[in-house]
């Protein structure tokens, strides 16, 4: 029998370890599964490498995991945003690590891992200081960089809905890094707005099919990351 | 400069704003024209600005400002959203700039400054992969340092990507490595435009294969 489906926030990400690679989904606020990071924090796993397109806003979700000290390296394409306060303290302290990637080099990385495909050659970054170090070939008379997959053990992803086998849809724009990085991890787990029988989403509106996805937990009403930040709340564990 | 932008995407254009200044480009099309507007994370089809009180935290662009999406719009994975920019999909792509050299070389994600955080977000991908690339800029700092250079001081974001550069003196073509003054604002001639530029200007009217290439504009 196939049930995916856990109780609680916190007995999803129970199993995540210290040392381990994280991918968080969402673009900015949008798509960020808040409950799913804050549990994280109260469950305390250190020397994390996180994998997410920015590094966290106010003192909530994201910044509110930096900001505990649980991240070692963060992996993304934009960390410089108005309203991200503790990524950029630790950054210029020298207390946590980072390695910028160009968007869709980090989506790329991160599809290939779930495709089975350990690097490629794209054309972003070629002659600039990213691509430093990286191999480069041409191409047709082109030249390519090349790029490796991230692999994760652990993704932590936020849909719309889910059924117990773990399929998934999505919300307009929250979708993003959600279903390449669903492929991409060990360990997929998920928060649903909503879990409903399985039939009820149609095969054809499916996005993430349930083979990419392991853990799911309900959460209806999550926080949204956006009205946090902009109330300048602070996770401080269990609670604000 | 961005209404100058706007009359020269072609109806039926798929395009990609850039964030700040290029985002107005959109309000200039001329009345007629269909063009579908494509979004980094996740939108074909973006809409209007959200009127306040109707935003939708899930739906943002790439700037992360609540949109609208319209009828017929697509949502996306990010791994399809660059396949759209890398394989060539997208026509246009309008973009800021810290700076242009001449051969069109765009400088527009780092200052290269150490107690800057780096961020470099889609432009890379973007000029690696669409086929035109648009700049709008002023053409000189807040200093009065011009910005069409001949060669970046800022690391750049790409090499021999920049098709044509808007700014409130002048549109200027990169043509074979070389910048070739498209059209003069109101009231400015090419010495004033020059004299502001550090890299070399030419004109199309001087006997150049690009004398024909006007013609056809």
């Amino acid at each position: 029998m196939i049930d995916k489906r856990v109780n609680t926030a916190c007995e999803a990400v129970e199993c995540i370890s210290d040392g381990a690679t994280v991918m968080i989904s969402g673009f900015g606020e949008a798509g960020s599964p808040v409950e799913l990071i804050h549990a994280l924090v109260d469950q305390g796993a250190k020397n994390l490498t996180i994998v997410s397109n920015n590094a966290g806003s106010g003192h909530v979700g994201l910044a509110a995991l930096i900001e505990n000290r649980q991240v070692k390296k963060i992996i993304c394409s934009f960390p410089r945003t108005a309203i991200s306060v503790v990524f950029p303290e630790l950054y210029r302290a020298g207390e946590i690590e980072l390695e910028l990637v160009p968007q869709g080099t980090l989506a790329e990385r991160i599809r290939a891992a779930g495709a089975g495909i350990p690097a490629f050659y794209t054309p972003a970054s070629v002659n600039t200081t990213l691509a430093k170090g990286k191999e480069q070939r041409d191409f047709n008379g082109k030249s390519y960089v090349m790029e490796t997959a991230i692999q994760a053990d652990f993704a932590l992803v936020k849909c719309a809905a889910a059924d117990k086998y773990g399929n998934l849809i999505y919300n307009k724009t929250a979708r993003n890094f959600g279903p390449i990085m669903c492929m991409a991890a060990n360990t997929t787990i998920v928060q649903a707005g909503q879990i409903v029988n399985v039939g009820e989403i149609d095969p054809e509106h499916v996005v993430t099919p349930g083979i990419f996805v392991h853990k799911i937990v309900e959460i209806t009403n999550p926080s949204d990351e956006s009205k946090l930040v902009a109330e300048n709340l602070k996770y401080h564990g269990i609670k604000y | 400069m961005a209404r100058n932008v706007a009359l020269d995407i072609h109806d039926g254009a798929y395009v990609n704003l850039g964030i700040g200044i290029p985002e107005i480009v959109a309000g200039y099309i001329p009345k007629g024209h269909e063009v579908i507007y494509h979004t980094e994370n996740g939108l074909l089809g973006m809409g209007k600005p959200a009127e306040t009180g109707s935003e939708d935290s899930e739906l943002v662009n790439a700037g992360k400002k609540y949109i609208t999406a319209i009828p017929g719009a697509a949502y996306f994975h990010h791994a399809d959203s660059f396949a759209m920019i890398r394989g060539g999909h997208i026509d246009i792509c309008v973009l800021g700039a810290y700076q242009v050299s001449e051969e069109g070389d765009l400088a527009n994600w780092s200052t290269g400054n150490p107690n800057d955080i780096p961020a470099v977000g889609g432009a890379m991908d973007l000029v690696a992969g669409v086929k035109t690339i648009f700049v709008i800029t002023k053409h000189t700092t807040k200093t009065g340092v011009p910005k069409i250079v001949k060669k970046c001081s800022y690391p750049i974001t790409g090499k021999n990507v920049v098709s044509r550069i808007y700014t409130n003196l002048a549109i200027l073509d990169v043509v074979d490595k070389k910048l070739f003054v498209r059209k003069l604002a109101p009231g400015v001639n090419f010495r004033y435009v020059q004299e502001h530029t550090e890299a070399c200007l030419n004109r199309y009217h001087e006997k150049t294969s690009h004398q024909i290439y006007e013609k056809e504009q």
